[in-house]
């Protein structure tokens, strides 16, 4: 123990000897922490300055935010259910052929982005892709494949393939990473090559993960596909957006409860699922 | 001072864990409970102070009724009964002193507690009582940095700035070594003597037990079947009460001879949260 | 792992039995044709001859966005630090309301079975939004503006920080709980010795990395109008300046990645 904190501690002791006693703060220095007081409320005072609020809109916006709570009593599936219906379809389709691509192209990604068994340059490589389409949102790169690709779901489903590789990649490149060696050396000792390795070390070890992040990111991608229709790229986020710029609250409900549904639905079943495989 | 009568506990599966306990305690009398694990010690001691409620029967503390208490006046009666555990249970993120004063919980304010604005007559005692159990240095230590002895002896000052009567203690010495589990058991015992307390203590050892205890009550399958002096314990009535052992071979067990069945097996946290009044 | 006898009494080992290897195949099956169905509805929806024209798209794009505008970057400060606020803010008032959601929702805090599957169902709610959705629904009601993007990035926030703190407060050790409140602790007290402490480091962690998350979020809120970079990537694209939108793109990536490196340096400090 360093004499200062000798010292406080002996003070302290005989403090609460007198019965004075009071909680060691988290920051010792009394300097560093009204610089931090100080700091956060020069933040606070910047930064909700910042926020401009008019007022006058919001009252005249708040029946508006009650009529949509009201929508959630009354949501309306039925007068716009075709293009509901078309939306979801979309929306589906989308993100099961994203998932399915992605998974399968943030395996190679993956195995590239893992230090312990790629070379150097692929291994840049492989981390720059991932950097980058996991820095961006969804409906950033959507609008690049929309230019790209034109309107409509082969945009979106692109974009949600490109998310989920950055996504399942570094998540797959940690996991091998953190690899038993052990079992890698020892399928090695046997004599094995590198895709025998791959085969008996590596892909027992980390396949029940896999099966599982890939469960979670096909919810995420659905969640997703309901949001990228808003810059075209397809599904049912289209939908929901003309549906609130129209005021129709009814059917917007209707869309919302939809998506929580499913989004219920899946959670359920991937959590079956990972039992089921592990 | 403590009487329980025609108690009782059935847990919602079935299982009957107590049944039909009579037991009187007087002021000051230490009182080690032994028995094989799942005979219902714990339950016996936490239908006290009502972390488990008991299904039927009586609990009275000084003339009151303590199984029919709810709210505040529970919470009264509870800090009357300072309750010492098996695996310390401290608050590890806390220090020693912020644990050795939740025994005050019970006396002051939430906000008080939450800015730990304690009173000083109640700094002033959790102090002595750090003295006492010889730990005042370790004041601003965390919790989790102590060693298994020391952890013990902050649940007891912690237990006993609560100015109980009654102390109840659920194993005391199942997570020490022999040692250790002989200071702590005799820490116990000198505090009780020195304050006038009664206790209830839980034990697997019977060596310990005999060795520091006023009387020992025996417990097999939720019922009394011994009650008497450390002195009338025979091999024969061990034999009732833990079932069939050969005892002669071990004519003064060490206190690392006991079998391991008799370490009790902690029940499933999810029904303990739940049991422990904080629904 | 099976073992079975062929017809000349050797023993054969099969790493499946053959029913669970049919079973097998077929889940295959099932899902190829599903994968196929899907594509084939995507493929109907498609204009193809677009999508042919992508790699000349993609090259004009390119073409169109380099060399970058740098001198854009000084009316992006503002924009930016509105972006930053609608991070922070929203995330500090998500956490506000998701602390006391949690505590309903987990299994061993909640006061009643009934409150607890309301709780759930905030929580499930707010997860399935997207804070894009709820932006756009705000900015139809709060009209325009950085409130808007604070308020969609809390709602947002809630189900995510509460979900994985109900978490954490179900698996905390049981037994400190029940020693605090055998000293007579009232249930307040019981949550702020017994809970609280054991529950600190993990909510710090899950706070800053929802801090992150939202930081990434923010920088689209502007396309629907609620406030931040967005707003400008917007007016960017919609007057076809790429060359701005590549300096967008630049400031986005930097500022993710320095929050990206925040979080992961706190959250390591934590743990």
């Amino acid at each position: 123990m360093k004499p200062i904190e000798a010292a406080l501690s002996e003070q302290r002791q005989q403090d609460a000897q007198a019965g004075r006693w009071r909680r060691r703060p988290l920051i010792q220095s009394p300097f560093l922490r009204l610089t931090l007081w100080v700091g956060l409320v020069v933040y606070l005072i910047l930064a909700l300055g910042s926020v401009e609020v008019n007022w006058a809109r919001v009252a005249e916006g708040a029946g508006r935010g009650l009529e949509f709570l009201a929508a959630f009593t009354r949501p309306d599936f039925i007068s716009r259910w075709d293009d509901i219906w078309a939306g979801l379809l979309e929306s589906l389709t989308m993100t099961v052929t994203s998932t399915v691509i992605g998974v399968a192209l943030a395996v190679p990604v993956g195995l590239g982005a893992a230090r312990n068994i790629a070379p150097l340059p692929i291994y840049w490589v492989c981390r720059g892709i991932i950097a980058v389409s996991r820095t961006f949102q969804e409906v950033i790169i959507a609008i690049l494949f929309v230019v790209m690709f034109g309107f409509g779901p082969f945009a979106g489903m692109i974009t949600l393939a490109f998310a989920t590789i950055g996504f399942m990649a570094k998540l797959l490149a940690e996991d091998i990473e953190d690899l038993d060696e052990r079992q890698v050396e020892a399928v090695r000792a046997t004599g094995g090559g590198w895709w025998q390795t791959l085969n008996y070390a590596v892909q027992p070890q980390v396949m029940p993960r896999l099966i599982g992040l890939s469960m979670y990111r096909l919810d995420i991608n659905f969640r997703e596909s309901a949001v990228i229709g808003i810059v075209g790229a397809g599904g049912i986020g289209a939908t929901l957006n003309t549906s609130i710029n129209r005021y129709e609250y009814d059917t917007s409900a209707a869309v919302l409860l939809i998506i929580i549904a499913i989004v219920l639905l899946s959670e359920y079943s991937s959590s079956f699922v990972r039992r089921w495989t592990q | 001072m403590l009487k329980l009568s025609g108690l009782g506990k059935r847990y919602p599966t079935g299982d009957r864990a107590l049944t039909n306990i009579e037991l009187a305690l007087p002021k000051g009398q230490v009182m080690a409970l032994i028995g094989p694990s799942g005979a219902g010690k714990s339950t016996l001691i936490r239908c006290v102070n009502r972390l488990v409620e008991p299904t039927e029967g009586s609990v009275t503390l000084d003339g009151t009724e303590l199984t029919r208490l709810s709210g505040q006046k529970l919470r009264h009666a509870r800090r009357s009964m300072g309750m010492i555990f098996q695996e310390y249970a401290l608050v590890d993120r806390l220090t020693v002193m912020e644990n050795v004063l939740s025994g005050q919980l019970g006396y002051v304010g939430f906000w008080r507690s939450f800015l730990r604005r304690y009173p000083q007559s109640a700094v002033l005692e959790a102090f002595r009582l750090l003295e006492r159990v010889g730990l005042p240095h370790a004041l601003d230590k965390r919790a989790d940095a102590l060693s298994g002895g020391q952890r013990q002896r902050v649940g007891i000052a912690r237990a006993l700035l609560q100015s109980p009567k009654l102390l109840l203690v659920d194993e005391p010495t199942a997570s020490l070594d022999p040692k250790t589990s002989r200071q702590i058991m005799r820490l116990i015992c000198e505090l009780c003597a020195e304050r006038g307390l009664a206790a209830i203590i839980n034990i697997h050892d019977v060596a310990l037990a005999q060795q520091f205890a006023d009387r020992i009550v025996g417990l097999r399958a939720g019922e009394i079947v011994f009650d008497g002096p450390p002195g009338e314990l025979t091999s024969d009535i061990l034999t009732t009460i833990y079932g069939e052992e050969d005892w002669d071979t071990t004519p003064e067990p060490e206190d690392g001879a006991v079998d391991e069945r008799d370490v009790p097996t902690p029940p499933t946290p999810m029904v303990r949260v739940a049991a422990g009044g904080v629904r | 792992m099976p073992v079975s006898t062929s017809s000349q009494g050797q023993p054969q080992w099969r790493l499946r039995t053959t029913k669970a290897q049919w079973l097998g195949y077929l889940a295959w099956l099932a899902g190829i044709s599903l994968f196929l169905l899907c594509w084939k509805v995507i493929s109907d929806n498609t204009m193809w001859v677009f999508v042919e024209d992508a790699g000349r798209q993609g090259t004009d794009l390119i073409s169109r966005m380099l060399p970058p505008e740098w001198t854009y970057a000084h009316q992006l400060w503002l924009p930016m630090w509105d972006t930053l606020n609608i991070a922070t803010l929203g995330t500090a008032l998500g956490i506000l309301m998701a602390f006391p959601v949690a505590f309903l929702a987990a299994r061993n805090t909640s006061p009643h079975p009934l409150i607890r599957s309301l709780a759930l169902t905030v929580i499930v709610s707010s997860r399935s939004i997207n804070s894009l959705i709820w932006a756009m629904l705000l900015v139809t009601i709060l009209g325009p503006g950085v409130l808007a993007g604070i308020i969609a990035i809390a709602l947002r926030s809630i189900g995510f920080v509460g979900k994985l703190l109900y978490e954490a407060i179900e698996e905390i050790h049981p037994t400190p709980v029940e020693a605090i409140a055998a000293t007579g602790a009232s249930r307040m007290q019981v949550m702020s010795y017994g809970v609280l402490p054991q529950i600190l480091p993990a909510f710090a962690g899950i706070s800053v990395y929802r801090w992150d998350i939202n930081i990434r979020e923010s920088t689209v809120l502007g396309l629907v109008g609620a406030g931040g970079i967005g707003l400008q990537l917007n007016a960017s694209i919609n007057s076809l300046a790429w060359d701005q939108v590549s300096v967008i793109f630049v400031m986005i990536f930097a500022t993710v990645l320095v929050s990206e490196w925040i979080s992961a340096r706190v959250r390591h400090a934590i743990i």
